[in-house]
Parts: structure tokens; C-alpha cells; sequence
């Protein structure tokens, strides 16, 4: 269907019409009446995912004597609320924790899962199976059990309030390793045997075969790490209790209070799209990748 | 692999394996660990934890809020599941139609589910404002008085699950895309030939096939469902919370609100076993209704 008829090229227009032309009028019009009620439901749809977030970025531009008014164009659009919304509150501050946390944590992951996985899948070592069922084994463990405990050894050390609390605990992850050994694993013994004749060391095949030729699994990886601490709420919420340790959600939390009436919705609104547009954008570059990453999922289930 | 002397060999194993190992053990394994021992203590992490042997299972077992949270848990489960099923089930049969734009609405259905939970919640409980929310407004252009929603206990767990299967479906759209992309075309050509109408087609070909796909979105979805915190600790209001509060909601004021540590380690465990005992349930039914090939 992606094929597009030639304009230039008249055979390439003549097939189609030929083909069309056997249809049955009756069928044809079934066809047609099906593939419309198809489109009505696919852009009713679309409108239902999309217009919550549509009326975010609209009311985040009106001025506050406006918000009120459920028209989708603001008018007068004004960045206003964005600006009150840096001067209130160390915004700038959050930002900066997000973006630092994020990758912090998604280049430790992957790094530390990458050297783990080469020691599974490239090494043979006494202990390996075990100390890899091992691992296997704290897939299962659902997060709940781990952040309570987690959380009494982060305070115990004194880092609440601290960008190791905040970063340390989503570096280390077993489903990480796993996708990377399995990765690994599938790199032919060829190339790392035809290095070891040229004299390269461990580190020489980590760094110059192993990853260079595991990119779709790490850029899978990445940007579901990446989402995964972007988005992250409930471990935050325990150790950051600082304005100026929060990450961008728990700021965005805060911003507000328990009764809902008094809220000032442009401001809300506005933190919300300061909060989701970083994702959205890598989304949007990136769309391939959070695909893959959605059905490599299935594994860790 | 390079042959080098036994020590060498071990220190190269050490070198890359160590760091993930220690974080792991430290920050993952450990804490199981200790999380199950701290299901026998009382700990206010203030004084020094108190072994109580199994007295924060019976605890648990006398907590009526405990109770409520797993019915309200049960409740959003069984309206979560089968509507994500259902919604994402009918986008991806669309979307696996030559349609033109496709990529565009399966972009358009995706898009939430990058979406942190948080801006997802303010979002809703704005479109949700039982006075000038969009919502309830577009409601009273057709002459519907919309209800208070997330201010009122009753319907709180409903506006909840709205916005859930509207974050969530995407992502199982795009599971059961996947899986309905793995079916031959062929066995829909032979069928066609031997005069199968489409709802036949659907019926006798894609449904049995895409069972196995089916089966891994019915228990990630269950499984995501015992574990949902983030929209309902944000969405409602405080005093309508009572009608929604959830199990991990429960394990967090524990820790947090009420300092009883050995008491929300107790409750995490309980979940993890639910979550388990519902995977085999799932895992031993798969079996009657999925159909693997050869």
C-alpha cells in the first residue's frame, strides 16, 4: 500500500484502475462505506488520546482571568503562567535534576549491565549459572518489596536529600543484563577469535565488538531506562523531600494542593508540559525504538 | 576465549562482573533479604526494631483498611483489564489494516503511555473538575449533569480507570499489533479462497493466533493492575480517597504516614504472593485457551 502511483509513469497509473475495475459496483460501495466507518472510529480515536493533551498545552497559555473559558485557542495566548512558574518555584533547579538523574542513571545502567553481561556470555568461570540464576531470579520481585528496604538503607546512609539516593538505586538492573547477555550471546565466536589472534585484550573486544554490534538492544534499552526515571514518582517522592533535590514529577506534584478549587490550572498545566514535552520529543525521534521496547517487554514477564 | 593464567582469568571475570554484581546485591538482593526478615519486626526506624515473630500477618489479617485496599485493588482490576483488552484489541485489528496514516495513529495512541503518570494525573484531574472541567462541560452541552468525580468517594475509582485505560491501551495496542503483524498472510489468502468471509476469517484465523499475544497482555496488564499507585495517590481528593485507596497506596502510608516499617514489608510480601498466585492461576488456565503452533 505504499507504493504510490507514478504520476509521470502512465503503466504504473493503469494497473490500479484495471484492478478496481473487476470489483463489483455493490462490493465496491461496501468497501468504501466499511473503509469510512474504519477512518471515523481511527480519528475519533485519535481525538479521544489526543485532545487531553491539546487542552493541557491551551490552558497552560491563557492568562489566569481566562482559564475558565473552555475555547481550545487561547485568546490572549501569553506564556505567562510558564514564567511565574520559574519564578515560584526552582523549576530551572528541577529541570537540571531530571536531565542529570536520567542519564546519570541510564548510561550507568547500561554500562554496568553491559560489563556483567560479557562477564555471563563471553567468559567461562566456576559459579557462572549460579550466580546468572541468581539474577534471573530477582526479575520476579516486584519493585514494592525492594523500595521499603531500599528506602531504610538510603536514610540509614544519610542520603535523603542526595543525588546518589536519587540515581544509585535504578542503576542496577538485572533484566539490563539479561537482554544484553542474550545480545552477546548472539555475536558469532568468529570475530572475537579472529581479535584475540591480533592480540586484543578483554576490554579491546568489550569496547570495539561486543557493543558496537549490540546497538538495537542498547538503544532499546536506553530509551526504556531513560522513560522508565523520567517518569519515575514513587522513589523520588521517598528521598527527595527538598525542593532542590526533586525531580521534574515530584515538583510538578507539589505544585498542587489538596484542595482542587483553588488550583491555579495554567500553572499546573504548564509544569505538565515542562514535564512530558523532554519525552515527547526523544518519542517522537525515537518512535522505533519505545516500539521495540514495548514487545522486548515480554520477555521480562 | 583468551587462555591466560588462572589468576588473570579471574581478575579480567572480577573486573566486569563486579560492578553490577555489588549494586545488584546491594540494592536489590540485599533488600529482599531483609525485606523478609522485616516482616517479623516492629520498626519505626527511631528506636530499635522490636521481633514480634508473626504478629504483623495477623495484623494484617485485622486491618479493615488493609481489606478495603485490596477490594478497591480487585475493583480496578476488573474494570482496568478487560477494557484495556478490549480498546487495545480493536485499535491494533484497525491499525493492521493498509490504511493511509497509520503511522500517525498509532503514534497518536502511544503518545500517553511515554507520558510521566504525574503530568497524566494533573491533566485529568483538570479535564475531570467537576465544575469547569472539559468533561463534565462537553457533558452538559448534550444536557448530562456530570458527577463530581474525583471529589466524591463513589465515582473516584471510575474516573480513575478512565484515565488509566487511556495512559495504558496504547501500549498493549502495540503488543497485539506485534502479534498480529506474526501472522502469515498466507493463511488469511487460502481462507479467502476457500470462500471465508472476513468475520470468519477474524474468528477461525487471527483470534486463535493471536491468543499467545493475548495471553502475555491479559497478565502484564493483571499484573500492572495489583501494582497501580501513582494516578491514585494523585487523582482524587483527599476525602475521596477512602473509596480508592490501593494496596501499594497502603505499603507507602504504612512507611511513610504511620513509620511501621516491619508492617509495609509485611504488605509488600502479601502482594508479591497475590501477584504470584495469580501468574500460575494464569499460567495453568493458559493451556483451555491458548493456541500455540506445534
Amino acid at each position: 500500500m505504499n507504493a504510490k502511483p507514478n504520476l509521470l509513469n502512465p503503466a504504473s497509473l493503469a494497473r490500479p484502475i484495471q484492478r478496481r475495475a473487476e470489483v463489483k459496483p455493490a462490493e465496491l460501495v461496501r468497501k468504501l462505506l466499511l473503509g469510512g466507518l474504519q477512518y471515523a472510529f481511527l480519528i475519533l480515536m485519535a481525538l479521544v488520546f489526543l485532545v487531553p493533551f491539546i487542552w493541557m498545552v491551551s490552558t497552560s497559555l491563557k492568562t489566569e482571568e481566562y482559564i475558565l473559558r473552555t475555547d481550545f485557542i487561547p485568546n490572549p495566548a501569553s506564556l505567562d503562567s510558564y514564567v511565574e512558574l520559574f519564578e515560584t518555584m526552582p523549576m530551572g533547579r528541577m529541570v537540571a535534576n531530571s536531565v542529570f538523574v536520567t542519564v546519570t542513571a541510564t548510561v550507568g545502567q547500561i554500562l554496568f549491565a553491559g560489563m556483567s553481561a560479557y562477564a555471563f556470555a563471553r567468559m567461562k568461570w566456576r559459579g557462572r549459572n549460579l550466580v546468572f540464576g541468581l539474577y534471573l531470579a530477582t526479575m520476579m520481585i516486584p519493585y514494592q518489596v525492594v523500595v521499603i528496604p531500599q528506602f531504610i538503607l538510603v536514610s540509614k546512609l544519610g542520603w535523603v536529600n542526595s543525588y546518589p539516593a536519587l540515581i544509585l538505586p535504578s542503576i542496577f538492573s538485572a533484566f539490563a543484563t539479561f537482554l544484553m547477555r542474550q545480545s552477546f550471546l548472539s555475536i558469532p565466536p568468529e570475530l572475537e577469535e579472529a581479535a584475540i589472534m591480533d592480540g586484543a585484550s578483554h576490554l579491546t573486544i568489550f569496547r570495539k565488538i561486543m557493543l558496537p554490534l549490540s546497538k538495537p538492544v542498547i538503544a532499546t534499552l536506553t530509551v526504556f531506562a531513560f522513560m522508565g526515571i523520567w517518569n519515575s514518582y514513587l522513589w523520588p517522592l521517598f528521598v527527595a523531600r527538598k525542593p532542590e533535590f526533586m525531580t521534574l514529577p515530584l515538583g510538578l506534584a507539589t505544585l498542587q494542593g489538596s484542595n482542587q478549587s483553588l488550583t491555579e490550572w495554567n500553572l499546573v498545566m504548564a509544569g505538565a508540559v515542562v514535564t512530558v514535552l523532554p519525552i515527547l520529543v526523544i518519542y517522537l525521534f525515537a518512535q522505533k525504538w519505545f516500539v521495540q521496547g514495548a514487545v522486548i517487554s515480554g520477555i521480562k514477564g | 576465549m583468551i587462555g591466560q593464567s588462572s589468576f588473570r582469568r579471574w581478575m579480567w571475570v572480577l573486573f566486569f562482573l563486579m560492578p553490577g554484581l555489588l549494586g545488584l546485591l546491594t540494592f536489590i538482593i540485599g533488600p529482599v533479604i531483609f525485606s523478609l526478615g522485616l516482616t517479623t519486626f516492629e520498626w519505626n526506624l527511631l528506636t530499635p526494631p522490636k521481633f514480634i515473630g508473626f504478629q504483623n500477618f495477623v495484623d494484617l489479617g485485622n486491618d479493615p483498611r488493609f481489606w478495603a485496599a485490596l477490594q478497591h485493588t480487585l475493583t480496578y482490576a476488573v474494570l482496568y483489564v478487560p477494557a484495556v483488552f478490549v480498546v487495545a484489541f480493536a485499535l491494533a485489528l484497525l491499525l493492521n489494516r493498509p490504511l493511509r496514516g497509520r503511522a500517525f495513529f498509532r503514534m497518536a495512541f502511544y503518545v500517553p503511555v511515554v507520558s510521566s503518570w504525574v503530568a497524566v494525573s494533573m491533566m485529568w484531574r483538570w479535564i475531570f473538575n467537576p465544575q469547569y472541567g472539559l468533561l463534565n462541560t462537553l457533558l452538559a452541552t448534550v444536557g448530562i449533569q456530570g458527577p463530581a468525580w474525583l471529589f466524591d468517594p463513589n465515582t473516584a475509582l471510575y474516573a480513575v480507570v478512565i484515565a488509566s485505560v487511556w495512559k495504558d491501551a496504547g501500549f498493549s495496542t502495540v503488543l497485539f499489533l506485534a502479534g498480529l503483524q506474526g501472522i502469515p498472510t498466507e493463511y488469511h489468502e487460502a481462507a479467502q479462497i476457500d470462500g471465508a468471509n472476513g468475520w470468519q476469517r477474524l474468528r477461525f484465523i487471527t483470534l486463535p493466533l493471536v491468543t499467545p499475544t493475548a495471553f502475555f497482555v491479559l497478565i502484564t496488564t493483571l499484573i500492572g493492575s495489583f501494582q497501580v499507585f501513582d494516578q491514585m495517590y494523585l487523582m482524587p481528593v483527599d476525602y475521596a480517597q477512602r473509596g480508592t485507596t490501593v494496596i501499594v497506596q497502603h505499603i507507602v502510608n504504612n512507611a511513610f504516614r504511620y513509620q511501621r516499617m516491619g508492617y509495609a514489608a509485611t504488605i509488600s510480601w502479601v502482594l508479591f504472593a497475590i501477584i504470584f498466585v495469580i501468574t500460575l492461576i494464569q499460567l495453568r488456565l493458559q493451556n483451555r485457551w491458548v493456541y500455540y503452533e506445534q
